[in-house]
């Protein structure tokens, strides 16, 4: 029941990632791509649509966390408190970017928003590649199960880590690279002329600093947290998880070299879904480490929730799940194509 | 002050505050469905039109609900990080739901709501319309089941490692005290809906200007209103009062300032409790009542706050008394001034009645503040207890967050919630100045906008 409840998890993280990734990644690269005020504007179109929808994948998880690991969701989000603070507060910001840039016609309102939107969606990814790396690299639980992180410390992992060192900061920026290529990718999709052609033109330059960035993390990763590799050592069919993240990063750049954009696109998921089993992968049946000793880390075990929850909620979550499929298959059906050909008769 | 209190206003006040806009667009969007039927039924086009201006004002409300509740689903973990490690196993379990079966459900077809009218057949367009006050009024659903729970523990058992698990899915989700809070405070939303339709309504009749649309709002505001507010108080508001009563008497007694038992209490309408001295200044009291209200006859003893220890007394008695009273002083103001402009409106009188329409105009802000009241009332009595009679508040904040810590962000709430508030009157007055004739022709950037 553990392990099902930790894939759920696991998948609804990885849908989040996916779906949300790729208009985080649109706002990152917003104005490094979209220089008129009317490419703005399909920019925001692309995801308008859907990115509510695709917010709700990161809430719809953290609620079913806090049913399924009360433990962890306590003992995390407390430890966490300042980076999640500033996360809800730049979630704020971006979400009142995205929807109140178009309520009053005026290039200054629109600016400010444009540039209020880059900012937010640029530092939450960061924050969610730190985040990650934080969770990979372990925290210092106490053994009453919690903890408390400042947002740095000296800078270097260890025993008495800070949300921010070497190694999560590059978390921050592995992210940033492949959310900005996975962004870069989708708006190329969903746009035409100039927009699309600059977006492809960035996309290319970002492929190889992609693998760039996942060749480094991989002896970053041994090193910040040396028995990251245990794991695969004892199951060796979890490689498969590194093999596909491998076959992604080949992939792509002849992809995008060959210029099949669906293509790039969906290899681009498949790497970030990759990367992120290999990351969960490597850790279980641990939730958070610890960096006091593995006495102290929360696992399956100690934060499950109680059996008949765990049960019961097996059955409405698969229902709902199935309903939330339904909802975004319509949505993505009804907006499909390249933005201009929904945009005349999408509005009142 | 310390962590815990800093934490208890760090809650506080982000609930408020969020709960500002949830409570007008459960309410706008059941309205809304409303004049969408009215349009289907009639063919009526000006049907159409006003539910387009209102769901303009329903987006900017939406997203700040959207954006102040993911803090509210957060806070649980990093400011209350011992109640929820003992209570999620519970309280998860609604909360969950309410991201799977309500979140999804809203933010799908809130864009086809606003965006689809041209790309949706009529029908289909309603359709959405009641998708997405669906999908609010399940939110709120579920968001009742965990104070319910919190106020009311039900079908729970103590797990040897101190933490709550439901032992009845069911009887989570049929906990008496959620059903009757939930009617009662869906009824209060579209109190508040229908109050400011109405005001809204008015406004234009006064100004004489878009006088067709302005007799429509008044029609669908008052009419929904004078069903509301009476709803409010019978029987959803006696029911859930008597159901206070037996299983929270110390929050009754509190709320009513009843220091001592007595057979034919009185109720106090108005009045300051002094805790010291244990006794209302300045009483403004009808005997009798209190008992007849609770039990339903004059001779009942009513239990006072003597009968109870000290440390079970609700925190902060005075503000508790207040928030009742202000919500039940509120409540009466609004039968009264809806049951009159109903009768104007029968009469056909209600349009050239102008002190009754500056009354509605500025009636507005009062729903907001009974709405607010109420759940201070509710959760205030609550205290001293997280969970009623199994955990204390002063159990559950996170122990490891400092105090100074909390006022940091508490204070980047406030900064950030002041910007919010100016983006909102700025937008709702230019929606409203701008009115339904001038078909909203927004470019559009994303899901909600369109106002």
């Amino acid at each position: 029941m553990g392990m099902l409840w930790f894939w759920i998890v696991a998948v609804m993280l990885a849908a989040y990632v996916v779906l949300d990734g790729f208009d985080l990644g649109v706002g990152a690269v917003m104005l490094l791509v979209a220089h008129t005020d009317e490419e703005r504007k399909q920019a925001y179109q692309s995801i308008g649509p859907v990115w509510d929808g695709n917010e709700v994948w990161l809430l719809a998880a953290g609620g079913t966390l806090f049913f399924a690991f009360p433990l962890l969701y306590a003992s995390a989000f407390s430890g966490f408190y300042m980076p999640l603070m500033i996360v809800l507060w730049l979630l704020i910001l971006r979400g009142l970017s995205v929807e109140l840039r178009g309520h009053v016609h005026d290039e200054m309102w629109h600016s400010f928003w444009d540039v209020v939107f880059t900012f937010s969606s640029g530092l939450l990814i960061i924050f969610f590649g730190a985040a990650l790396a934080n969770v990979i690299r372990g925290v210092p639980i106490g053994p009453d199960s919690y903890f408390y992180l400042s947002l740095w410390t000296n800078w270097r992992t260890g025993a008495n880590p800070g949300i921010l060192d070497w190694y999560t900061v590059l978390g921050g920026v592995l992210a940033l690279l492949a959310l900005s290529l996975h962004g870069s990718l989708y708006l190329a999709l969903k746009t035409e002329g100039d927009l699309h052609d600059r977006c492809y033109a960035l996309a290319k330059r970002l492929g190889p600093a992609v693998v760039i960035g996942c060749l480094v993390s991989i002896p970053a990763t041994v090193i910040a947290r040396p028995n990251s590799l245990a794991n695969y050592e004892k199951h060796p069919a979890e490689f498969l998880a590194p093999v596909t993240v491998a076959i992604c990063l080949v992939l792509l750049p002849i992809l995008i070299h060959k210029g099949d954009e669906l293509r790039a696109f969906l290899t681009s998921c498949a790497l970030l879904i990759a990367m992120l089993c290999g990351a969960a992968a490597g850790l279980y049946p641990v939730l958070l480490p610890s960096t006091l000793g593995s006495q102290s880390d929360i696992t399956m075990a100690n934060a499950l929730a109680g059996p008949h929850s765990l049960k019961v909620g097996l059955v409405w979550w698969s229902i709902g799940i199935v309903l939330a499929g339904i909802y975004f298959t319509t949505v993505y059906w009804l907006f499909r194509g390249k933005v201009s050909s929904y945009s005349d008769t999408y509005g009142h | 002050m310390d962590a815990l209190t800093l934490h208890r206003i760090h809650f506080a006040f982000t609930i408020t505050y969020h709960y500002l806009f949830p409570q007008l667009t459960m309410g706008l969007a059941l309205l809304i469905v409303v004049l969408k039927t009215m349009a289907l039924r009639t063919n009526d086009e000006r049907y159409d039109v006003a539910a387009r201006f209102w769901a303009g004002i329903f987006a900017v409300n939406f997203l700040l609900g959207v954006v102040t509740g993911i803090p509210m689903e957060f806070q649980f973990g990093t400011n209350w990080s011992e109640f929820s490690r003992r209570t999620g196993g519970v309280i998860g379990q609604p909360l969950a739901m309410e991201g799977v079966f309500s979140f999804f459900l809203e933010s799908s077809f809130l864009g086809l709501f606003l965006f689809g009218e041209k790309r949706l057949s009529r029908l289909a367009h309603w359709g959405a319309a009641f998708l997405v006050c669906l999908g609010s009024w399940i939110s709120g659903f579920f968001i009742i089941v965990t104070d319910a729970w919190m106020q009311h523990p039900v079908a729970y058992h103590l797990l040897p490692n101190g933490t709550y698990e439901v032992s009845s899915f069911w009887g989570l989700m049929m906990n008496p005290w959620a059903w009757l809070q939930y009617i009662h405070n869906q009824c209060a939303a579209v109190v508040t809906a229908s109050f400011v339709m109405s005001a809204v309504g008015a406004f234009y009749v006064l100004q004489k200007r878009s006088s067709d649309y302005g007799r429509i709002f008044l029609k669908v505001g008052v009419i929904a209103g004078i069903v509301s507010c009476m709803l409010q108080i019978f029987p959803t508001g006696d029911l859930h009062g008597k159901y206070v009563a037996k299983h929270q008497p110390v929050a009754i007694a509190a709320m009513e300032g009843l220091f001592h038992s007595e057979k034919g209490a009185p109720m106090v309408l108005m009045g300051q409790p002094d805790v010291e001295n244990q006794k209302i200044d300045n009483p403004l009291a009808v005997n009798d009542v209190l008992s007849f209200l609770i039990y339903g006859t004059t001779s009942a003893e009513v239990q006072g706050l003597d009968q109870f220890p000290r440390d079970q007394w609700p925190t902060t008695l005075p503000l508790l008394f207040y928030a009742y009273h202000i919500m039940a002083g509120l409540g009466t103001y609004f039968v009264a001034i809806m049951a009159l402009a109903a009768f104007l409106l029968w009469r056909g009188k209600l349009e050239t009645t102008r002190w009754v329409l500056w009354c509605l105009l500025l009636s507005f802000p009062f729903p907001y503040i009974a709405n607010i009241a109420g759940w201070m009332t509710a959760e205030i009595g609550r205290q001293p207890w997280l969970v009623y009679g199994l955990m204390r508040t002063s159990e559950g904040y996170s122990k490891h967050v400092g105090a100074g810590t909390s006022l940091f962000t508490l204070l980047g709430f406030l900064g950030m919630y002041s910007v919010l508030s100016i983006l909102w009157i700025v937008l709702v007055y230019n929606a409203i100045q701008k009115g339904p004739e001038e078909t909203p022709n927004h470019e559009h950037t994303g899901t909600l906008a369109g106002a």
